[in-house]
């Protein structure tokens, strides 16, 4: 099969290029990841991140002919129908809307920033019991679907929204764990976390485009997350 | 010799549970820590721990007991593991488990509002008398990746200084074996730095990666253990490796013992629940060395399935679609993804998978790494400035066995109590340290062989025969001439390794450097295990020998230690006083 990717480093490239690899993978149907692995060994040059190969850690974010996703839980028969059988090249980019250290390798400081503004922690003011707080089951299920971001950018670096304002736009992974915080019943903070979100753009930049949605890997659902942070925000207003 | 310094009171090298967990005790006392990790801290190998972590804290059984733990953490063991160790582990677990819900670790609950516990393997009331217990805290099937989460945001709000994506290459350490600090690399820039600190809290986990088939992460290599060892650190118990029942056949991708714990079990080619023939009371909760050798059993009897017959299956589908999608949710992802199965409907083709390093640095229950002048336990002194936690470390509280959904509950309560220890340390005035020029340049000789090489084979070439080699030789069942062909061949490998060429020399985010770096580290591993293996002339836990096959408790109840420096392996006594219970003595071992 052809494989197509995104190349760069900053020390001999001027500028950016894909470059075309040959891989025989006798027909398996392999996750990109695997893929990348085999060209590192072919050409060790090739740099990306990985870790724990089993979708969890969202290390391996990256762009696949065309859209986001984790290169270790996407067999090559989902990138795009005939890639598997080497009727159309794989094509890999970067995550889209971050600066590259190097091919495959984006700098997430943007990202991670909008992540701590949310204060992404439990805050609760009152003496903790000398056991767990108590929580029902159904304030425990508020937090499915929330909980269980791996932080592999994949929504944020796939939103129009905040490819235009990745600065003031706090982005789909950063709201989903704000509203993370604000569903647990052991948190206290709420007015707090939602006075810092009521200005035109930390949150009220989403225009429900939903793009956050279709790619995420984990199957979570920000824009929903941000439509209950919006519905606490205009009833804290009225 | 000029390398830029930075210097803090204390350094963690290592971004998962048990690094996080003592930079946090350390932060919060307004101590300069540091922590560099390899990785961003939420992806290292923690976050892939599922079924829970195992703590007495009483939810499930209002009567539960932490010593009814410690019991099973010693039986577990073998009775190799530490009881010291385990007493203060389980004892002081549930405030650590309870600090955690503080935090806001997302537990899944009870009725009542409490934490969720459910069955593991291994675990039994009243000392083994009233039946199989229910002790292990649960975040659905994605506890690891709770609790990780939890620790990095806390670690966020108190203060921690991350270095992410900074790879430690090796420990620095005066003329009198006093450790300083140690060498990193900025991975995206390539920068070497020297960080200086008072303490040196070694927390890089685990090193799954010298094996073929294995459960952990890729980023697995074992860089603590090979670090240490080169500075003449020793390692205690590196043979015992265990063996996860329930692999996924062919990926390596983990399954969790909670789904044996909610009802599932494993049959065999014709349908057979084959664990009631191996361990008739406890059947598939039974400790996971018992069965991950019954499942070879099975398969080398012929009753594995598949096109090799080198699987067996893990049946769960009779638990209906609701418990499997409420209690095991990333499990279901899991099989669907890597074993195109869906366990609703269908079984899941597993295997024994290498899965968990029980030997590492030996460490009191302080995280104070030791250094062994005899085999007696008072012969033990701790090595000035490091320390180890978590995986890497060997207090011992697993022994020749862990027991599941203690890892994590190791983790979180070594953490502690190193970053409990250190930050008294540091009040009281703690020594730093100095190294020479020449201590420096000794410590970034390494790298810069690397850097220097010319040609040679490559990296990746190097490494599968490394790892093919320890899966064939020190597998599940291991036998003296084969492990002795095995060290024969890993002494070969380590003259081509010495010889191996680093093409790319560049600096910015170089991962075949790193990826080199690493291969030195999986062979120091590799090579201790294999010495340590060939040396313990019994079985013994996750240790099963075809020509040795009983515990041989006259010679074996005891540590291993193998020496760096000569590569030999001695033995440590095994402490049998715990202070607040009686000791527990050995007994045959059943299910």
């Amino acid at each position: 099969m052809k494989v197509s990717i995104y190349r760069y480093n900053p020390e001999t490239d001027r500028e950016p290029a894909m470059k075309e690899y040959e891989l025989d993978t006798q027909g398996k149907d392999l996750m990109v990841l695997d893929v990348l692995n085999l060209l590192k060994e072919q050409d060790p040059s090739l740099s990306f991140r990985r870790s724990c190969r089993e979708g969890v850690c969202g290390s391996d974010g990256m762009n696949m002919n065309g859209k986001n996703g984790l290169a270790c839980i996407t067999p090559l028969s989902a990138v795009a129908p005939g890639v598997k059988e080497g009727k159309k090249p794989l094509v890999l980019r970067p995550l889209p809307g971050l600066p590259v250290i190097r091919d495959l390798v984006v700098d997430m400081t943007m990202f991670y920033n909008q992540y701590e503004k949310v204060q992404p922690y439990l805050q609760n003011n009152t003496p903790a019991p000398a056991i767990e707080r108590l929580q029902s089951p159904e304030d425990r299920a508020k937090l499915d679907g929330l909980y269980e971001c791996i932080l592999c950018a994949c929504c944020s670096t796939s939103c129009p929204s905040w490819w235009w304002n990745p600065e003031k736009f706090l982005g789909p992974a950063a709201l989903l764990q704000s509203y993370r915080f604000l569903a647990d019943s052991r948190d206290n903070a709420t007015e707090d976390r939602l006075s810092k979100m009521d200005d035109p753009f930390s949150l009220f930049r989403c225009h429900g485009i939903m793009n956050c949605v279709s790619v995420c890997p984990k199957g979570l659902n920000p824009t929903r997350a941000i439509g209950h942070i919006r519905s606490m925000l205009l009833e804290r207003g009225v | 010799m000029s390398i830029r310094t930075i210097t803090f009171d204390a350094i963690v090298v290592g971004g998962g549970g048990a690094g996080m967990r003592a930079s946090l005790q350390m932060a919060q006392s307004g101590f300069k820590t540091a922590l560099i990790s390899k990785v961003f801290p939420t992806r290292s190998h923690t976050v892939s721990a599922q079924g829970g972590i195992t703590c007495a804290i009483a939810s499930s059984d209002p009567n539960d007991d932490w010593r009814w733990h410690m019991y099973d953490t010693v039986k577990g063991s073998d009775y190799i593991g530490d009881q010291d160790a385990i007493e203060y582990m389980c004892q002081v677990g549930p405030e650590a488990v309870f600090e955690l819900d503080h935090m806001g670790l997302p537990f899944s609950r009870t009725e009542e509002g409490r934490i969720y516990q459910r069955p593991f393997g291994g675990q039994s009331k009243n000392f083994g008398e009233g039946g199989q217990a229910a002790r292990t805290c649960a975040a659905a099937d994605r506890t690891g990746h709770a609790l990780l989460h939890t620790l990095y945001q806390q670690n966020l709000k108190s203060g921690t200084q991350f270095y992410n994506e900074w790879y430690a290459a090796e420990l620095v350490k005066d003329s009198q074996d006093n450790v300083c600090g140690v060498i990193a690399i900025n991975i995206e820039s390539g920068e070497t730095v020297f960080f200086k600190a008072k303490a040196t809290v070694f927390a890089t986990g685990g090193s799954g990666r010298i094996y073929s088939s294995t459960t952990n992460a890729l980023i697995n290599t074992g860089d603590g253990v090979g670090m240490a060892l080169r500075a003449g650190v020793p390692v205690q118990d590196i043979e015992m490796w265990q063996f996860h029942p329930t692999g996924i056949a062919g990926a390596g991708v983990l399954v969790t013992e909670g789904c044996r714990g909610e009802g599932g079990y494993l049959i065999n080619k014709d349908g057979e629940r084959f664990m009631e023939r191996y361990a008739p009371n406890a059947k598939d909760l039974a400790s996971r060395d018992v069965v991950a050798r019954s499942m070879m059993m099975e398969i080398l009897d012929g009753r594995g399935d598949g096109p090799d017959g080198s699987y067996v299956y893990l049946k769960l589908d009779h638990l209906g679609e609701e418990v499997l999608h409420s209690r095991l949710p990333g499990i279901c992802e899991l099989a669907i993804t890597f074993a195109g199965t869906d366990p609703v409907k269908e079984p899941i083709p597993v295997v024994p998978t290498c899965h968990y390093m029980m030997g590492g640095i030996p460490t009191n229950v302080h995280g104070q790494a030791l250094k062994l002048s005899g085999g007696h336990e008072g012969d033990a002194q701790a090595v000035n400035g490091l320390f180890a936690v978590g995986e890497v470390a060997c207090v011992s509280v697993h022994g020749a066995n862990r027991l599941g959904g203690n890892s994590l509950l190791d983790l979180v309560v070594f953490g502690r109590a190193a970053g409990l220890y250190i930050e008294d340390a540091l009040r009281q005035g703690m020594t730093q340290y100095e190294p020479s020029n020449d201590d420096l340049d000794r410590a970034l000789s390494r790298v810069r062989r690397w850097d220097e090489s010319k040609g040679g084979e490559s990296v990746a070439s190097l490494r599968k025969e490394l790892q093919s080699t320890m899966q064939n030789h020190f597998g599940v069942f291991r036998k003296g001439d084969l492990m002795e062909e095995g060290v024969e061949k890993l002494a070969n490998l380590r003259e081509r390794i010495a010889n191996a060429h680093l093409e790319d020399k560049s600096g910015a985010f170089n991962t075949a450097r790193v990826e080199a770096l690493e291969l030195d580290n999986l062979l120091e591993v590799a090579e201790a295990t294999a010495i340590a293996a060939a040396g313990r002339t019994e079985s013994r836990g996750a240790h099963s020998r075809y020509d040795f096959p009983d515990r041989d408790d006259e010679n074996w109840l005891c540590h291993s230690i193998f020496d760096p420096l000569t590569k030999q392996l001695g033995k440590r006594e095994v402490n049998f006083k715990p202070k607040t219970v009686d000791t527990f003595q050995p007994k045959v071992r059943t299910y």
